[in-house]
């Protein structure tokens, strides 16, 4: 069983919620950027909470389906249409054999996470499905979708229901005003003087347009000035570089001082660049979500403010479980 | 030394050996890695030693974390000394230096470059002091190296030259990476070499390309085929200077299979090493080349 792609939008990938394991080998953990909303699209179908999804950025695909399905469309808000006819996101619907799912344009948010009864049937590589672009590996044949590839599609659940709901408290939506992105200051924090430490959470900076799966680059805020040392040996020659080291999910690296960048779920692993701080676990899901242009500020918060953000996300994560148990 | 621990966010405990590169640094590092892997904590996800750091993450759900911190620290306090002798291999990776890839590659990012005049390989050899790239490249290909992380990008090795510091080659990053690098081309940065095992991003000085894949996700490849990714931490290289017929006759021998890495075992002592370090790579050399 499979479907078609007529087109394949921007860059559409299969995705389950990753390959923990391999990342001391420069292997991210990769897997759905918004965990949620893949968690979401899952069990709207029928699925486990990890069966591999369709993850769709700024564009959806167009898919035409050769068997009868059930699929939920959740995350970045893009109407889904068969032959056509538009359906609700965050709700399950019938796609019929010989019809295709198409989208409007993205509304908000930036990705878009396509679940599909039986879930994508890719191979496991690695203990997961999750496409790893720079590294050509899982997924199907380790890239975005293209022009009449053919997804496999596993057996689905008997009797999935059509018309499941997900409630709005667990839809997230990031729509207008300034966004906050919480984080935990540290790693090499004390690199850059006060002066900076202050401009860097009180500076508004936008989203640039090198902004993916390995990491979002920020932009417009002040660059920051280091506290002056003597470059220790082998880190390189500017005050932004260190020894190479492993680079934690989340962290937030600033090279030359001017430009944040923070690693995602198919981070590089280490590199030679400082980093001041990580943002916390329960606010990831939010960057995948982020346009280019969409203005944040930083949030410094303590270790105590972060497992309680944590702690928040995975009550939130159960609340869905309930729903569709 | 004098060791850091930092969170990464309630994920990751950052743990800094020593500010500056050094063996001493990475065999702690690797070390404490090791022995924290022995101990099958619940909730540690994965350890990633590096060159002179490494990194725990882990489910703070399972373990908290200061809970975990305490446990790196005590790690710390119950070891005796660093283990100074590794079982490893010594590998060698034919280089063909000055190749036409590279060499196009670096002239399309002459803007983002030190010294638009000359190629990397150049700008390298008259920074590090020597008069032509023909001395650079034996300084680069006689002496050993050793791999004291792996990634970046999948499976790419961090190499560190087992000479005496003063004549360590040193070469800055470019000024602003490239969006492109060939893959399998042998790089420099810092006091670092490489070998990109994909292609793509990159800001390291380029020197060549060797023909030796080093990772295959399709586990095609006759010594990738257990697994995907060639090196490990600790890992000695010595690189070797071929021609262009060299390098065209062992893509052939890789394309059909043919192609087989010349590997030796060794038991790497670094008290040896740091008594003799000349004396020691010519032992590495007659191990590799001699048995």
């Amino acid at each position: 069983m499979s479907i078609k792609v007529i087109k394949p939008g921007l860059s559409t990938t299969v995705q389950d919620l990753g390959r923990p394991g391999y990342y001391h080998l420069g292997i991210p953990i990769s897997g759905g950027m918004d965990r949620m909303a893949l968690r979401a699209a899952n069990l709207l179908v029928g699925n486990n909470e990890g069966d591999a999804v369709l993850e769709a950025v700024f564009m959806g695909p167009e898919l035409k389906f050769i068997v009868d399905s059930v699929v939920g469309v959740t995350g970045g808000e893009m109407v889904p249409k068969i032959d056509g006819v538009a359906k609700k996101t965050w709700t399950s619907f019938e796609v019929k054999a010989g019809q295709t799912l198409g989208f409007e344009y993205l509304k908000h948010g930036a990705r878009t996470y396509i679940g599909i009864s039986g879930g994508v049937d890719v191979p496991i590589v690695l203990g997961s499905r999750s496409t790893y672009s720079l590294g050509a590996l899982g997924g199907l044949k380790g890239r975005p979708l293209i022009e009449n590839d053919k997804i496999p599609i596993g057996l689905a659940r008997k009797n999935v229901k059509i018309g499941k709901v997900v409630p709005e408290k667990f839809r997230r939506q990031i729509v207008g005003d300034l966004i906050k992105l919480r984080m935990l200051p540290g790693l090499y924090w004390h690199r850059i003087n006060d002066h900076s430490k202050k401009t860097f959470l009180a500076d508004s900076w936008g989203v640039a347009p090198e902004a993916d799966r390995i990491g979002y680059r920020f932009q417009g805020g002040n660059k920051l000035e280091f506290v002056d040392r003597k470059q220790p040996f082998g880190a390189g020659s500017d005050p932004s570089n260190i020894v190479d080291g492993c680079y934690p999910y989340g962290s937030i690296q600033v090279p030359g001082g001017t430009e944040p960048i923070v690693l995602h779920r198919d981070a590089v692993s280490g590199g030679g660049y400082f980093m001041l701080g990580t943002v916390i676990s329960a606010d990831m899901d939010i960057i995948a979500q982020l346009q280019p242009h969409t203005v944040v500020r930083f949030e410094s918060v303590d270790m105590n403010l972060a497992l309680k953000a944590r702690a928040e996300q995975n009550s939130l994560v159960s609340g869905l479980f309930s729903i569709f148990s | 030394m004098k060791t850091r621990y930092a969170h990464g966010g309630d994920e990751h405990i950052f743990v800094e050996i020593d500010e500056e590169m050094s063996l001493e640094a990475f065999f702690k590092s690797l070390t404490l890695a090791n022995s924290l892997r022995e101990k099958n904590i619940a909730g540690v996800t994965e350890i990633c030693p590096a060159n002179a750091s490494f990194q725990v993450i882990f489910n703070p759900d399972k373990i908290s974390p200061d809970a975990m911190l305490k446990e790196l620290k005590d790690l710390e306090k119950s070891l005796e000394e660093t283990k100074s002798i590794i079982d490893t291999r010594i590998i060698e990776v034919p280089v063909f230096y000055r190749d036409p890839w590279t060499e196009e590659t670096l002239m399309r990012y002459r803007d983002r470059h030190q010294d638009p005049k000359s190629t990397d390989i150049e700008y390298s050899a008259k920074i590090n002091g020597y008069n032509t790239v023909e001395d650079f490249i034996e300084a680069h290909s006689s002496s050993l190296w050793m791999v004291t992380m792996v990634g970046f990008v999948a499976g790419l090795p961090f190499v560190y030259q087992l000479v005496d510091r003063e004549r360590q080659i040193e070469v800055p990053k470019y000024i602003r990476p490239r969006t492109d690098t060939p893959k399998l081309t042998v790089g420099y940065g810092g006091c670092f070499g490489c070998i990109y095992s994909v292609k793509g991003a990159g800001g390291y000085q380029m020197f060549g390309v060797t023909p030796m894949p080093i990772y295959d996700p399709k586990q095609e490849i006759s010594y990738l085929k257990d697994f995907l990714v060639f090196f490990r931490p600790g890992d000695l290289i010595k690189f070797n200077s071929i021609d262009r017929s060299e390098y065209d006759e062992m893509l052939k021998e890789t394309d059909n299979g043919q192609f087989e890495p010349r590997i030796r075992s060794f038991s790497f002592s670094l008290e040896n090493f740091n008594k003799d370090m000349d004396g020691y790579n010519n032992i590495l050399k007659e191990a590799l080349y001699v048995n």
